[in-house]
């Protein structure tokens, strides 16, 4: 048994420790706070250059073929920065859903433009009922003329505003004809929609997390050929909630990596300043919260390493895991990055500080895939309870 | 990363989960449903002979090593025997604080013949420990202790008193930190004896907890004579000799905490899936869902995070934050484990064992107020959280 990251992984963890630290300061996150892009072509480029676009991509299709457990790494990395970006929506959402659903012609014409820096993608699945299961697909794909009309209403679309490609998740009927239930895993199909393409209209939203920026996306009455399908007709929930699991763990690790360096910032601070004649680490309020921080902060990253592995070998315990990870992390993230701010006093109210920067995308994260209720109540499930 | 056992390990699970299954004290799965703790005074001789059971079987003191009694395995082979334990709902055994602490201590530090004689009884549960630490003036500042030591020819002569002294009235040998010298900076001045708790002028007394049970005592010296080869770890270093117990006491009495946490979650579902509250099974009430599930990430937490720690340890590597976290952890997480027991019985959780009406015999009322002691015993959560801060984080002392 071996808990602990490999010789190798570490060199990446320092790698991007050392690149993010140049590349990706504060004040780069701070100008793609306010650009609606999020991003430059030369950061883009850069990450390119690194492979991390196409890191668990297989070879075959221009990724490095590294695992989870090495994307942990990375994830945990970009989230000490609050590296902003289309990254997540176009590695872990566009780009893993065209390698669990898609053909292998589909798969070989787009993994290694998104690899390469070429591609942006996302995904478009959840609407304004915010749901994360099946059920939550309400948009539909009619069949029309060898191809596929869609209509209906995307929310909390990531990037979708800067995507080339979505990938639009829709009901179809289950391709024998029915039609394809309401709330059933049957009959949700995948199809690829270039974002320019007519009745897509692309919003982008105010968010309160401006490092990460969400779009509502409408599709009235798209045409799509008969080619655009991703898998099968119909059959496209399975490899979505794959994808779910494993873009849930990716963020559980960024978010993993954020609440460690708010740790940090938070000892380090603890360290300097003094009130009453000491530094206010040496008082037991101020001492005793952050080791409650430190608790917290290390079961969540237990809980996500474990999670990875459980996602890397395709383990049956997997869907627990994840799900144990992504509740556990979005309190302990919430809470450490909340803990952070009080222990800074005013100065950590500012905007001039970066903590803010963490407590919400620390709050952005905790909605995304899933609060901490939504998963607990799913843990419930699985432990037959 | 590879969370797999190796075949040997893996033939070591199978080795141990059959012979639960042969040798599981009858009877003992229901009671312990709801026991999560040490040892309650009607079971010492049941516990016993299971813990006799256990070393027959060479399933005790696994990472010990062979010349002392001990297997010589890793820290790997003591989880996989904690998760089996967990599985078949095992007891726990008697000597706790002596497989815990004791043995451990004295293997790092004692002499050849310490190390010979001590450890195999430890095992075999023939000699039986507990820990003189506390003093009534002395709990969580240890260092303050007043307890005596003085030289006279071969031997050292103590006077004074310990308190809260679990086991003190079946133990056979206490681990005592006793003060050598008082004219040195406190922490330098003691030292840690191996004390025969049958020599004269040894006294001990019975306190009742607020549980009812009298599971601790104080313990009187009043000229207690021990010999000077009784000494573990050199005169006036007990400071260090003392903190490498409580080293231990994070690490392997951690496995046998987890065990009993995890059957207490067991314990607590089986309870619930059995218990209405407003005409409908605990188990499908929305909010009770949340908070059993939020009890069993957290145990999933602190094993997986004791794991880390067990590969940092296998690397060579001293243990990092992550065992600091461990006792910290498990308090919060079992003191909340015994709070739900008692929401999920209702107006029941009143009844104590005696009432018919009580709900399992009134087993989760006693683990219930036995909980409340686990964030004061072996360092106060306080403490805990001092250490962390200071030893972990590198923030300044108060």
């Amino acid at each position: 048994m071996d808990f602990g990251f490999s010789e190798e992984q570490e060199l990446l963890r320092a790698t991007a420790r050392k690149f993010f630290e140049n590349e990706c300061p504060s004040p780069f996150v701070r100008k793609m706070m306010e650009a609606a892009e999020g991003t430059t072509p030369e950061f883009w480029g850069k990450l390119a250059e690194q492979g991390w676009l196409g890191l668990i991509f297989p070879e075959a299709y221009g990724g490095v073929g590294l695992g989870f457990v090495d994307l942990v790494v990375l994830m945990e990395e970009m989230g000490r920065v609050v590296m902003p970006g289309p990254y997540f929506s176009t590695v872990l959402l566009g780009g893993l859903t065209l390698l669990e659903a898609g053909s292998e012609a589909q798969k070989k014409q787009w993994l290694p433009k998104i690899a390469a820096g070429e591609t942006r993608a996302t995904l478009a699945l959840t609407e304004p009922n915010v749901r994360w299961d099946a059920a939550g697909v309400t948009a539909t794909a009619a069949a029309a003329g060898g191809g596929f009309t869609l209509s209906g209403a995307k929310l909390f679309v990531p990037d979708a505003h800067v995507a080339d490609l979505l990938i639009v998740a829709a009901r179809s009927g289950s391709g024998a004809g029915g039609a394809g239930g309401t709330g059933s895993d049957d009959g949700v199909s995948l199809f690829l929609v270039p974002r320019g393409s007519p009745g897509v209209e692309v919003t982008l939203l105010p968010t309160m997390d401006q490092t990460r920026k969400l779009c509502e996306v409408k599709l009235v009455g798209v045409r799509v050929p008969a080619g655009a399908l991703l898998g099968d007709l119909g059959q496209g929930w399975p490899a979505l909630g794959r994808v779910l699991e494993r873009a849930t763990v990716a963020l559980c690790a960024e978010m993993c990596g954020g609440a460690q360096r708010v740790l940090e910032m938070t000892t380090e601070y603890a360290k300097i300043r003094v009130a009453f004649g000491k530094p206010i680490g040496a008082y037991q309020a101020v001492k005793h919260r952050a080791a409650d921080m430190l608790v917290e902060v290390e079961n969540a990253k237990s809980i996500t390493y474990y999670a990875a592995w459980e996602v890397d070998e395709n383990a049956p315990e997997a869907a627990l895991a994840v799900s144990m990870a992504k509740a556990y992390v979005s309190d302990a993230y919430r809470r450490v990055a909340g803990a952070g701010i009080q222990l800074h006093g005013g100065i950590g109210f500012t905007w001039e500080h970066d903590l803010h920067l963490y407590f919400k995308r620390a709050k952005s994260s905790e909605f995304t895939f899933g609060d901490a209720t939504h998963h607990r109540e799913r843990v419930a499930q699985l432990i037959n309870l | 990363m590879n969370l797999r056992l190796t075949p040997e390990q893996e033939s070591f699970r199978d080795e141990v989960r059959a012979w639960l299954g042969r040798n599981m004290p009858r009877g003992w799965s229901a009671r312990l449903a709801a026991s999560s703790d040490i040892p309650r005074p009607e079971a010492y001789d049941l516990l016993r002979d299971w813990q006799r059971k256990l070393h027959a079987a060479g399933f005790i003191g696994l990472t010990w090593p062979k010349e002392y009694g001990g297997r010589g395995l890793t820290f790997v082979e003591e989880m996989v025997l904690a998760e089996e334990m967990a599985l078949a709902k095992a007891p726990p055994v008697l000597n706790i604080l002596g497989v815990g602490m004791a043995g451990p201590t004295i293997i790092a530090y004692g002499t050849e013949d310490q190390k010979k004689r001590y450890p195999p009884k430890i095992l075999s549960a023939d000699e039986i420990w507990c820990q003189g630490y506390s003093e009534p003036n002395a709990g969580s500042d240890l260092a303050s202790l007043q307890t005596r030591a003085v030289r006279d020819g071969d031997y050292y002569v103590i006077n004074g008193q310990k308190v809260w002294t679990s086991l003190a009235h079946v133990a056979d040998w206490m681990m005592l930190l006793a003060r050598t010298d008082p004219d040195v900076p406190r922490h330098k001045g003691i030292t840690y004896f191996l004390l025969d708790m049958h020599l004269p002028g040894v006294t001990v007394k019975p306190l009742r907890q607020l549980t009812g049970d009298a599971e601790f005592n104080e313990v009187f010296f009043d000229n207690v004579r021990v010999h000077e080869s009784q000494v573990l770890g050199g005169v006036n270093n007990g400071w260090a000799v003392g903190l490498t117990t409580l080293m231990y006491e994070r690490l392997a009495l951690g496995f046998g905490l987890q065990v009993r946490l995890r059957i207490a979650l067991a314990g607590l579902i089986e309870m619930a899936r059995r218990m209405e509250s407003a005409g409908r099974a605990v188990t499908r009430d929305p909010v009770m869902r949340q908070k059993i599930a939020q009890l069993w990430i957290d145990t999933e937490c602190l094993k997986l995070t004791g794991a880390r720690a067990i590969t940092r340890l296998l690397k060579g590597e001293l243990p990092g934050p992550e065992a600091s976290a461990g006792k910290m952890g498990w308090v919060d997480t079992h003191q909340r484990l015994q709070e739900l027991a008692m929401e999920i019985q209702g107006p029941y959780a009143q009844l104590m064992t005696g009432s018919e009406r009580a709900v399992e015999g009134g087993l989760w009322q006693h683990t219930f107020l036995r909980s409340r002691a686990n964030s004061i015993e072996g360092g106060t959560t306080e403490i805990q959280r001092n250490i962390i801060g200071e030893r972990v984080l590198g923030l300044p002392k108060g």
